[in-house]
């Protein structure tokens, strides 16, 4: 058995002290440790997204983290998207993907919309060549990008 | 109307098989054979390994046949002594920790005697590997019509040309996975999955159990795109087998490398055309063979085959048409379903071949599909008469015009003269989808919808058809809501659950709004003819009467069925392949915009028009997504989807090695919908979901053969296959 | 495994030294994980977690020098005008580091150390005569870049020494040009590579995926500072085929790495030097 490393995050705005194995990856940490199970792994080798959280407020690959690296560390996964209460109230991010149809079988939609939180944070009126570049860090297999694109618009407030 | 199940999906709600909570349970992971063919003489257990902390099944725990029930019986569901592709499961093993488990697995070691594989579907197999039947084939399919040799003979033109596609990942963002569990004797599998009555089939026939004790549940599907139609039985065979032997839950979840390397792919095709033309282009005959890689097992690859050829002379009227279809046996992963089935590999050699033919007759491509198209009246390769009334030649001349093809012809042109490194071009595919499964296929399917009227006056739609993306929640809500008056929140759909609902019939073949949305517009019905009012009686009424219909029946059950029915004037006569293939079919035109950089050889998708004439269409928003979605999967397949082979393992078995298109690598797709209501579709619907793969590649192909002027003649057309057939010499650039 | 977890420079280097060869620094860990769960050969090593030193973040500019720290990030990089303005080719190259996702987390170090041959951040930091600065407890040492590498995956590193900084001197550039030919425009690997610098000191010609290391191309260098006459792609080929030694792999092939490094120098210089066809 390996060394337990005891780790503390903030998760969503809510304090979570752990001891974890240092091997163990944020993703599963956040998936299996804290139940967070909308924080998707597509791939595990970094190409696709879907496990993409928000790390003091940097879009990052939760697969390519380690769990004892964010030790310290605030994180926001998609389930601390929408206001709390668990009300039917969403993130203006969300409802413009589901205003637009910017999903479809909803795996990689996760992914998506952390990265999107900091992009549209930066580019608060993006152009679709600077949408589409945001984008490319993940994979969708579904929509061919086009309702993504069209929500992120949609949420920008600029006209489609 | 919102997806219905957004909201979930949009706040990390939703639970994707991986996300159920399950207690006490093991994982379980699968050993698979090392080398594509021999004789397993040994499996050897590592000695450093505790190997009581594990279940261990092998092919003699199965309580049945040990066959993964299909179109044939010869895929054993774990190896027994003979392996015939890499990764073929051997051994299955069951423990607490994933860690362990990896490591246990790499513990294992199955010792083949290695025998002579077949790994080149293209080349007659030697004696020595001959595994099936007498030549390898799998299956032989033949379309007659007319007299070809006669017509070839007097043609005043022929032009032959051969056409390669090779496999394409399916690539759904979930990877395969299934959960399997004891519960009171009934033994229950959950996951990821597009044919809940399939893996049902599978589990009774090879664990010997009756419907009683087997019951089927999918899970919220991260995309299928037809990697989740055969696939999953064999994944839940597997959970099964573990959990009746640990007497506990036990969850498999592909890792990517395994789904990748382990499950099916669409089939690598090799298509000859030779055709026979009079000089102004009106094609007198068509002689095609067509040739399937099917990997090492039967699977579906027979009704792959079905589709492919069926598909394989086009939209175009000719009154002599050959097509032999042959697919392969090969010791590779077998392939399968993937979107398409068959029909983009056919019509991407189709549609190049048109452009060839316009090249060597020197006319115009565009007049070349103008005057063949089928016009109402005449008939395709089986002999169908289409009379469905739409106008194919609008379908094309509004891609035209969308695309502003003229025009861009012209820019193009231009610019070509005067840039040293680029170049650009615009190419079209004429092409066609049948709705639905072929042949008699609806007929032998018989399958059944049940709506049930609940006590509180709402609705529950009972189907077996899933949920992966492409919007059955949302279609099925709209269709009974339609029907009934009903506002969308009193339109409930049941799980797809074998224990509650009754057998509609796999997700797949473009059928679900067409063929089952159709069956619930009939079971809605029925359910009014219980409740003894007319089809007057909607909403708030009609709710009003199922209410008072439980009052009045009190623990007595409401509901409305409906059984398929094959549509009035449809006739198949399989011995022959003759006769009215599908009930239905979609008509498209795509044109695609490439730009070709000189220096690296590398395509870009510039633009892309996608027309097509689907019926009525139901929610254009989703049919929209749809298109889109397909489109760019056929831009992948056309231009970077390459899967990579070393002694038949894929050996790319990563996202990082095998590409596909991202946000960046695609243009927005403009998509517009001509509509004709078929009568026997929901509300007028026809099959929509496969229909946009089948365009992209040889439009994109034939735009890259405008722009260069090379002839490229199979995909995907990366930019080192595209070195290998155009120089591009600079000097001549210049 | 273990992970170390050092509260200062000092501790770490104590902790390489102690370790004996047998710890690997991590930053971003991005190249580390790729695929982790599978490689569990790296789950029993010992590895010293440097992402807590915030001391090693910021890079810093001198009157004649932009020095990287050790944990530079591509997104710091990214983000700042003034190497904008002044190394482009660090913006150009760090933009095409595997996606945003990656670029934040991501070091410039670590895209040194990791050694591929493929590395995005290397070419332009060696066509910049980027300086490695390498510390232990034995004491500092500095390396050229473009002498750093000395055979796949092998470096002029010992295990005990970090690389807490990498220099580059501050010159007018007249030609500037980084380009990656990878399979598809975003997330891609780099088939070819090519970082290509002209100031007083020279030509820098830096190819990547084209041999075991990263490396410069002397023989194309010399061509170029001599303007020999160049009147078409073919004419560098008998250059390149002197610098460098592409095979075929997963990702494509020996021919076509030679015939596109060929088209793209030439593409890319025909107007800087000249040439006519």
């Amino acid at each position: 058995m390996d060394q337990q490393v005891p780790i503390g995050v903030t998760v969503n705005g809510v304090r979570h002290e752990r001891a974890v194995e240092p091997r163990l990856l944020l993703s599963d940490f956040l998936r299996h440790e804290l139940g967070l199970t909308g924080t998707h792994v597509g791939c595990e080798h970094g190409v696709c997204g879907a496990c993409t959280v928000l790390l003091d407020g940097d879009a990052v690959r939760s697969c390519l983290i380690l769990a004892v690296q964010a030790d310290g560390h605030e994180l926001v996964t998609v389930e601390g998207l929408a206001p709390p209460g668990g009300g039917d109230e969403l993130h203006p991010l969300q409802a413009a993907f589901r205003e637009a149809h910017g999903l479809q079988c909803g795996f990689c939609t996760p992914g998506f919309l952390m990265t999107l939180v900091p992009f549209l944070r930066e580019h608060p009126h993006p152009s679709e060549p600077e949408i589409r570049e945001a984008l490319s860090g993940h994979l969708c297999r579904c929509t061919g990008y086009q309702g993504i694109v069209a929500a992120v618009r949609l949420a920008a407030g600029s006209a489609p | 109307m919102h997806r219905r199940e957004g909201l979930a999906k949009l706040t990390g709600r939703e639970r994707y098989v991986d996300d159920l909570p399950l207690d006490d349970f093991l994982w379980g992971m699968t050993v698979r054979s090392p080398v594509p063919r021999g004789r397993v003489t040994a499996v050897r257990f590592g000695a450093d390994v505790d190997w009581s902390a594990f279940v261990i099944v092998d092919h003699r725990d199965i309580p049945g046949p040990n066959e993964v029930i299909l179109i044939e019986r010869d895929q054993p569901v774990l190896a027994a002594g003979y392996v015939r592709h890499v990764h073929e499961p051997v051994v299955l093993l069951g423990h607490r920790s994933r860690e362990g488990l990896r490591r246990a697995v790499r513990a294992v070691e199955v010792v083949v005697a290695p025998e002579p594989p077949v790994l080149d579907f293209r080349v007659p197999p030697r004696p020595d590997q001959i595994q099936y039947g007498r030549d390898n084939v799998l299956k032989r399919l033949k379309i007659e019509k007319g007299d070809v040799e006669r017509a070839l003979a007097q043609a005043p033109v022929v032009v032959s040309g051969t056409y390669e596609t090779g496999a394409q990942e399916h690539v759904y963002l979930e990877t395969q996975g299934m959960i399997a569990w004891l519960e009171d004797q009934v033994l229950v599998v959950k996951g990821s999955m597009q044919c809940p009555y399939y893996v049902l089939s599978a589990l009774k026939h090879a664990l010997a159990r009756d419907e009683s004790r087997v019951r089927v549940i999918q899970t919220p599907t991260g995309g299928g795109f037809g990697g989740k139609e055969e696939y999953p039985s064999d994944i839940a065979l597997h959970a099964a087998l573990l959990a009746l032997k640990a007497g506990r839950p036990v969850k498999i979840v592909y890792d990517r490398g395994e789904d990748m390397a382990a499950t099916t792919k669409r089939h690598p095709s090799w298509v000859r055309h030779r055709t026979g033309l009079t000089r102004d282009g009106r094609l007198l005959a068509q002689d095609l063979e067509v040739v399937l890689d099917g990997g090492a097992y039967v699977t579906l690859s027979p009704v792959v085959l079905s589709r492919g050829i069926i598909h394989a002379a086009g939209p175009y009227s000719c009154d002599n048409v050959r097509i032999a279809g042959r697919v392969m046996f090969t010791n590779a992963v077998p392939f399968g379903a993937f979107r398409g089935f068959g029909a983009p590999q056919t019509l991407f050699a189709c549609e190049r071949h048109m452009d060839v033919i316009a090249r060597t007759l020197e006319i115009d491509p565009v007049e070349l599909r103008r005057i063949n198209l089928l016009r109402d009246g005449q008939t395709t390769a089986t002999g169908q008469v289409i009379r469905d009334g739409t106008d194919r030649v609008a379908v094309l001349e509004r891609a035209l015009e969308l695309s502003d093809y003229r025009a861009k012809r012209r820019a193009h042109a231009a610019f070509n003269e005067t840039h040293a490194a680029q170049r650009r071009g615009i190419g079209l595919a004429a092409f066609y989808h049948g709705a639905g499964f072929t042949g008699g296929g609806e007929v032998h399917l018989n399958s059944r919808v049940r709506v049930a009227g609940l006590a509180d006056g709402r609705v529950e739609v009972l189907t077996a058809n899933i949920e992966m993306g492409q919007g059955t929640l949302t279609v099925f809500t709209q269709i009974a809501a339609e029907r009934l008056g009903f506002a969308p929140q009193d339109v409930a759909i049941a799980e797809a659950d074998t224990g509650r609902v009754p057998n509609s019939g796999p997700t797949v073949a473009s059928r679900t709004t067409m063929v089952v949305g159709r069956l619930i517009e009939r079971a809605c019905d029925d359910l009014r003819s219980r409740l003894e009012v007319d089809a007057a009686v909607r909403g708030a009424s009609l709710r009003a009467a199922i209410v008072r219909w439980h009052r009045e029946h009190a623990a007595e059950r409401l509901v409305g069925d409906a059984v398929y029915e094959r549509p009035p004037g449809i006739s198949w006569d399989d011995a022959n392949y003759r006769g009215d293939a599908y009930g239905a079919f979609a008509w498209a035109t795509y044109v695609a915009e490439v730009e070709v950089d000189l220096a690296t050889y590398s395509t870009r998708v510039t633009g892309f028009v996608a027309v097509q004439e689907v019926g009525k269409v139901l929610n254009e928003t989703l049919a929209r997504g749809q298109v889109q979605g397909g489109v760019v999967q056929g831009i992948g397949w056309a231009l970077m989807e390459e899967c990579k082979f070393r002694d038949g393992a894929m050996i790319n078995n990563q996202l990082t090695n095998y590409l596909i298109p991202t946000s960046d690598d695609v243009p927005p797709i403009h998509v517009a919908f001509l509509e004709n209501p078929y009568p026997h579709g929901a509300q007028g619907a026809k099959g929509l979901g496969e229909l946009p793969i089948d365009g992209p590649a040889p439009a994109v192909l034939n735009a890259v053969a405008a722009a260069t002027g090379a002839d490229p003649r199979a995909v995907p057309l990366t930019p080192e296959r595209l070195m290998a057939i155009a120089d591009f010499g600079l000097r001549s650039a210049e | 495994m273990t992970v170390l977890l050092p509260g200062s420079e000092r501790d770490a280097l104590e902790m390489l030294a102690a370790a004996d060869g047998d710890a690997v620094p991590i930053a971003g860990a991005t190249d580390l994980l790729v695929s982790w769960p599978g490689r569990l050969e790296d789950h029993r090593k010992t590895y010293v977690d440097l992402s807590g030193l915030a001391g090693l973040r910021p890079l810093r500019w001198t009157g004649d020098e932009l020095v990287l720290g050790g944990l530079t990030s591509y997104w710091d990089v990214i983000r700042d005008v003034r190497v904008r303005q002044e190394f482009p080719l660090l913006v150009a190259a760090a933009r095409q580091v595997g996606a945003i996702q990656i670029q934040v987390r991501g070091t410039w170090a670590g895209n040194i150390v990791n050694a591929s041959p493929a590395a995005d951040g290397v070419p332009v930091l060696m066509a910049y005569d980027a300086v490695v600065e390498l510390e232990s407890l034995r004491g500092r040492e500095e390396v050229p870049l473009d002498r750093f590498y000395t055979g796949y995956k092998e470096m002029r590193r010992r295990p005990d020494q970090l690389v807490v900084a990498i220099r580059l001197p501050r010159r007018p550039y007249s030609v500037q040009k980084f380009v990656k030919v990878g399979s598809r425009r975003a997330q891609a690997i780099a088939k070819v590579g090519l970082a290509i610098t002209r100031a007083a000191a020279g030509w820098r010609v830096v190819a990547a995926s084209m041999a075991p290391t990263i490396r410069r191309c002397p023989t194309i260098e010399r061509l170029l500072e001599e303007g020999a006459p160049v009147r078409g792609p073919d004419d560098l080929l008998p250059a390149i085929a002197r610098d460098v030694s592409p095979i075929d792999d997963i990702r494509s092939t020996a021919a076509y790495r030679k015939r596109v490094m060929a088209r793209v120098l030439y593409y890319e210089l025909r107007e800087a030097c000249g040439w006519r066809a």
